[in-house]
């Protein structure tokens, strides 16, 4: 820096530079150099205004409209469909299945998570097997898992009601309770992906200086205070990221309480599980397309909301560290 | 050194853009249906037939070609409720649809309002099949205002009543089908029954898996069901309805179901390992028995109580989309003729929706070992020769399942009988 210096001055002689972009090889230089990274992106922007953009806007127009799938006229109504949403009570039911589940499989879900990767984050032998077995569960098919569980938590022959009885415990309908429901397709979702969040929190820990864990333990600091004390307050970031991206999927549940619910559209008898997404899907497959579009869009906001506060907590959390 | 491999990376990125932007289309295009492909002149056509499962439409496609050599046959297959969504979007969009296409009873009033977008079959002759078939299974195929005629029935869902001989008697009931028939000629009596079941606490047993299928038989044996023949809801004033619902409250006070929801796994595993004694049995369902592997004889056939029944069936129409309505109106023609259906009878236990094959000896004494010898031909005919025509409304499905989750909720203690029929007949009346 210090040699270029001086050079810094000599800026008004740019004519010449000019007259060198007349220069043909110059000239495909520099449109490389400034066009070539639009380039790079356009793929990705394109295929998201075709998939993603597109379709948002489009269910924006279609849930001001009285629009059933096959009739041929959609008239026009204004907001009448999110009145109607806003004052439908299975509406805000599906909302508290899904935060209720969200909350549940989220908050246990990251503790699990930590745990794991602290213990993953030290000297282990074959330290890759364990790291590829904690993603087995995340590459499994949502199906195949949710069949499994569905057994699992079967009434009259689940295996975990068989366990509870060697208990000496009553016979547990997973199924009908509100409650029960919920903690059935929170394990569900702990189950495929804790193992990938600890792998995620795992990476963030082998940034952690291990100068600190050695002061740490010379100072005579417990195992679980050094977690506690250094890790986590040094992998925050990464914490708040884990956060975020398992509210916005806590926010999506579909496949989970659909397949649970040997694809009960409305989550159970009593709509005890519908989450947000599923009550979208029952609408949509009674072709209310108007109705179902000024929910989806309810549920954009919530997401919207949600990951505002996590924007909040995380620009807090920054000014912490610095 | 770094700009020659740049530009060549850029000389690149503009046909990989223009092949993202193809792809992009390529989503929405149609699927290459054979209708549309070929265009070429009448003698060598194409034509798709759209099924929901393995209807054993293959030989039959086979003798077809031998009368019209100039017409190709290929079948695409997809999941029952995929087929039916599937079906619905193509027709909306106005692309994609197959020849002929097959549709379930339980979807077919949403098709039922939408005649311009099929072909009418009355023009290509086949309303003159109209005095073969049973009348009701001949008014499902008619669009809602009764002009246009959509499709031709292949198969029905006659109704019966599936039992297990086994726990009949642990009851202290008797066993024998015909004996059990005559336990329950009435929805009442069933009840009854139930009672007598439950009294003598047989271990393990419930009376029956749940009361939403009773109910939905009680509502459709009723002249009049969800709908008035105009296609205005009647849920909360048809008498029929409150009978049938109030017909499963009892069910359920008196402690007769299970409380399963049919296709759950503890419903299908009730039927190997008995956990209920009786269900209501649409023919198609003593597949779904033998599925379950209960044991030969464990399971046997009883009439329904009130009197016959129908549930499911399937019908074929010729989407609009089609180019050519006169070779698919030939095909749906003779998919559904006499002669095939007693083929697929034969082969696919798929009950015939014309009544004079029920007297053919293939059908009428038809006996299934794996039910004890049931003659089943007889049992679900009966049944399908008994049942009224009733006029389905346009979103009965939907409101079946407004109603089914009502009694659910009783079922689950949530609430009192009345206040779950307020809240499902206010859930029926949302349903546009």
């Amino acid at each position: 820096m210090a040699t270029r210096a001086p050079d810094r001055p000599t800026a008004p002689p740019r004519p010449a530079g000019k007259r060198r972009r007349f220069n043909g090889r110059h000239w495909r230089y520099q449109a490389d150099v400034k066009g070539s990274p639009y380039a790079y992106v356009t793929p990705f922007f394109l295929l998201f205004c075709a998939f993603g953009l597109f379709p948002l806007l489009y269910t924006a127009w279609v849930s001001l409209h009285e629009w059933t799938l096959l009739q041929d006229e959609h008239p026009f109504v204004g907001l009448d469909n999110f009145t109607a949403v806003v004052q439908d009570s299975y509406f805000w039911n599906a909302t508290f299945n899904t935060l209720s589940i969200g909350i549940l499989s989220t908050a246990p879900q990251l503790l699990l998570a930590i745990w794991l990767a602290h213990l993953l984050n030290r000297p282990l032998r074959s330290q890759t097997l364990f790291r590829v077995t904690l993603l087995l569960p995340n590459v499994t098919s949502v199906v195949a898992v949710v069949v499994i569980f569905g057994q699992i938590f079967g009434r009259d022959f689940g295996l975990l009601n068989w366990v509870l009885s060697l208990f000496g415990a009553g016979e547990i309908d997973w199924r009908a309770g509100t409650g029960t429901s919920h903690i059935a397709i929170s394990t569900m979702i702990m189950w495929r992906w804790t193992g990938y969040n600890a792998l995620i929190l795992l990476a963030a820990m082998q940034a952690v200086p291990r100068e600190l864990y050695e002061a740490a333990t010379i100072d005579g600091a417990s195992n679980m205070t050094q977690l506690r004390k250094i890790t986590i307050p040094m992998i925050r970031p990464t914490i708040i990221f884990v956060v975020i991206t398992s509210t916005i999927g806590a926010m999506q549940i579909f496949a989970e309480p659909l397949l649970f619910g040997a694809y009960s559209v409305t989550g159970g008898q009593d709509r005890q599980y519908q989450t947000l997404a599923l009550f979208i899907y029952e609408n949509f497959t009674r072709l209310d397309f108007g109705y179902a579009s000024a929910i989806s869009w309810m549920m954009f906001l919530f997401i919207i909301v949600i990951a505002g506060i996590n924007f909040l907590l995380t620009s807090r959390t920054k000014g912490d560290l610095r | 050194m770094f700009t020659l491999p740049r530009r060549r990376v850029t000389r690149l990125v503009v046909p990989l853009i223009a092949a993202s932007v193809l792809a992009a289309c390529g989503g929405e295009a149609p699927a290459p249906s054979g209708g549309a492909s070929a265009s070429a002149p009448a003698e060598n056509i194409t034509l798709t037939v759209a099924l929901f499962s393995d209807f054993h439409f293959a030989p039959l496609y086979e003798a077809f070609k031998k009368i019209h050599p100039n017409v190709t046959i290929t079948e695409r297959r997809s999941q029952f409720n995929d087929h039916h969504n599937n079906l619905v979007t193509q027709l909306a969009t106005g692309a994609g649809a197959a020849d002929v296409v097959a549709v379930e009873g339980g979807f077919i009033t949403t098709f039922q309002q939408v005649p311009d977008k099929f072909h009418n079959l009355a023009d290509y002759g086949l309303s003159s099949r109209q005095s073969e078939y049973l009348d009701w299974k001949w008014q499902l195929g008619l669009s809602a205002d009764g002009k246009t005629l959509l499709g031709l029935g292949t198969d029905v869902g006659g109704l019966a009543m599936c039992y297990r001989p086994d726990l009949f008697k642990k009851a202290g009931l008797p066993g024998d089908r015909e004996s059990v028939s005559a336990l329950w000629p009435t929805w009442d009596a069933y009840v009854e029954t139930g009672k007598k079941f439950v009294a003598a606490d047989v271990k393990g047993a419930a009376f029956t898996d749940g009361p939403g299928e009773h109910f939905r038989a009680m509502v459709e044996q009723a002249p009049v069901g969800f709908y008035d023949t105009s296609n205005n809801l009647v849920v909360a004033t048809n008498p029929d309805v409150k009978k049938a619902f109030d017909m499963g409250v009892s069910m359920i006070q008196n402690k007769l179901s299970g409380k399963l929801t049919a296709f759950t796994p503890e419903w299908t595993t009730g039927i190997a390992k008995g956990t209920f004694a009786t269900m209501v049995c649409p023919a198609w369902k003593t597949g779904v028995i033998k599925d379950q592997k209960p044991g030969e004889g464990t399971w046997d056939i009883a009439s329904v109580p009130g009197g016959g029944g129908n549930q499911g069936g399937t019908h074929l129409m010729a989407p609009k989309q089609g180019k050519h309505p006169k070779e698919a109106a030939e095909l749906i023609n003779f998919l559904t003729s006499k002669e095939s259906q007693l083929t697929l009878w034969k082969d696919a236990s798929a009950l015939p929706s014309l009544p004079s094959l029920y007297e053919d000896p293939a059908v009428s004494t038809f006996v299934n070992p794996y039910f004890g010898d049931a003659p089943i031909g007889k049992i679900f005919t009966d049944a399908a020769k008994a049942l009224k025509p009733q006029h389905t409304g346009p979103k009965s499905g939907d409101v079946l399942l407004a109603m089914g989750n009502g009694l659910s909720r009783v079922e689950l203690q949530n609430q009192a009988p009345e206040e779950a029929w307020a809240q499902a007949v206010s859930d029926a009346e949302k349903i546009k």
